[in-house]
């Protein structure tokens, strides 16, 4: 703070010196990726554009959900305003080769911290952990507590996914249905073409906020799955400082109102920071 | 290049279901479109019109929303199969139509006075077909249902949408898995269609050399 009120005094002094932006920008170390940030006419964020509770677009056009409150929060600390934000839609495919390729600075969507991905990119986080759950129809008519009661019935996922992965490789009585994006899984879910749907959690929990009276999450995660805000290999110090931020949010409670504002109400629990992996 | 021999197994198991698709698929829509060609030209109008209007329909709306129909449109009504079995249906309803108009260009080449002398020596309308018409008709029609063939290899992809793991689906399951190597994953697929499609067009030319005829 105090280095704050001594840099506003030097800014009064010199002449001229006008800084609309300035003005409560932090002061970071000349030539540091912040530095750059913080000064650049916009600011690039990757967000999901579809995926309820955490980026989806509402009607007046802007992102909404617990991702894009992050990605506000990191550009917050950074000393950039929410209008200054470009918001630039990724999916799940495109968000190595956006970070590779510069598109955007970083990205906060739904993002899963693994090891194939460290090798291209950093990831500061896990800013939430999620896992591998099922959604079945209201009621659960076939009684399906786990993967494990998956032998002998239908699970779709999405065509590549980690939940794939898991059903394939350990329980290999359930038959596997990939689809190219969730909302189909939901639709055969429904029309009894599948009898499950397996993905994250927090997906799930999104789908099940949209359609309670058809659709209800079994609320048993199978796997361990740590979300991170992805950033470029190249830039080591905005990783810790991302880190940073969200360790203070911890402190000063601004991580937990997100929580209970954004997420609470679909998947209870605490709004508690999950404990940060190191930055490369 | 170290992803394909590395995954060699999943394409193997991607290229079997695009081949079993499209196999499944020709098999039932080939007679089925010959059958619609039939009944384009024949002297009942009740089936001239019904055979008009499904290829003027199915024909003109993209396969995709023919896949929708199939997966999500039939397991409404209680129709129960396995999205193999639907991404068939899908399949067989598009590209009966093609093989139909295939054939019927092939019927439309054979010359008049064909039929007119079949008539004139009191065929009947079923018997000229059979005898005289569709013999030299279907020779004729050989390179656009080639044409039609290929296309239905190539549309097969559609299917990863909509539940089967064909060759398309193991490029996305690939793409997804070594994110590092996306490029040689979208190549290796590149290959995997060219060495289904252009044997097939090979085949054309021999079959069109063995079966040619002078007029």
């Amino acid at each position: 703070m105090k280095l704050f009120a001594s840099m506003a005094l030097l800014c009064a002094v010199c002449a001229g010196a006008t800084a609309a932006v300035a003005q409560d920008a932090p002061n970071f170390p000349a030539g540091s990726t912040m530095e750059r940030l913080s000064k650049a006419p916009n600011l690039r964020v990757g967000v999901k554009f579809d995926q309820p509770l955490f980026g989806l677009r509402d009607l007046s056009g802007k992102p909404v959900g617990f991702d894009v409150e992050i990605a506000k929060l990191i550009a917050g600390k950074l000393g950039v305003p929410p209008e200054r934000i470009t918001w630039v839609e990724t999916s799940s495919a495109n968000r190595e080769p956006f970070l590779e390729q510069g598109k955007v600075d970083y990205i906060v969507a739904t993002y899963a911290m693994n090891d194939k991905r460290k090798k291209v990119i950093n990831f500061a986080g896990p800013y939430i952990v999620g896992g591998q759950d099922l959604m079945v129809k209201k009621g659960n008519p076939l009684k399906i507590t786990g993967p494990a009661d998956l032998a002998g019935r239908k699970a779709c996922v999405i065509n590549g996914s980690e939940g794939q992965a898991v059903l394939v490789r350990d329980y290999k009585d359930a038959t596997v249905v990939p689809f190219d994006v969730i909302s189909k899984c939901v639709e055969a879910l429904k029309n009894g073409s599948v009898d499950a749907v397996a993905t994250t959690n927090f997906i799930l929990a999104g789908l099940v906020s949209r359609d309670p009276s058809n659709l209800e999450l079994v609320g048993k995660p199978f796997t361990r799955e740590p979300w991170g805000i992805g950033m470029p290999k190249s830039e080591p110090d905005l990783c810790r400082f991302a880190e940073k931020s969200l360790t203070e949010a911890d402190k000063d409670g601004t991580y937990a109102k997100l929580y209970d504002a954004k997420l609470k109400p679909y998947l209870g629990g605490e709004g508690k920071l999950p404990e940060l992996d190191p930055c490369p | 290049m170290n992803v394909f021999l590395d995954n060699i197994g999943v394409f193997r198991d991607g290229v079997l279901v695009t081949l079993a698709l499209a196999a499944a698929s020709t098999a039932v829509a080939l007679p089925l479109g010959v059958l619609l060609a039939v009944m384009r030209v024949s002297p009942v109008e009740g089936f001239r019109t019904v055979g008009t209007v499904y290829v003027g329909i199915v024909r003109n709306i993209p396969l995709t929303v023919v896949f929708f129909f199939s997966a999500f449109v039939l397991p409404q009504l209680g129709v129960r199969f396995s999205y193999f079995g639907f991404a068939v249906i899908a399949l067989v309803a598009y590209y009966a139509s093609f093989f139909c108009e295939a054939v019927r260009s092939g019927i439309n080449a054979v010359p008049v006075g064909q039929a007119e002398a079949a008539r004139s020596i009191g065929l009947p309308f079923h018997e000229c077909l059979r005898f005289v018409i569709l013999p030299q008709a279907l020779r004729s029609s050989i390179p656009p249902m080639v044409n039609v063939m290929i296309a239905l290899v190539k549309n097969t992809a559609v299917a990863s949408a909509f539940g089967v793991t064909e060759s398309l689906g193991t490029m996305e399951l690939l793409a997804n898995r070594e994110s590092t190597a996306v490029l040689s994953v979208l190549i290796a697929t590149g290959l995997v269609y060219l060495a289904i499609t252009i044997p097939l067009g090979l085949l054309t030319t021999h079959i069109e050399r063995k079966v040619a005829f002078s007029r």
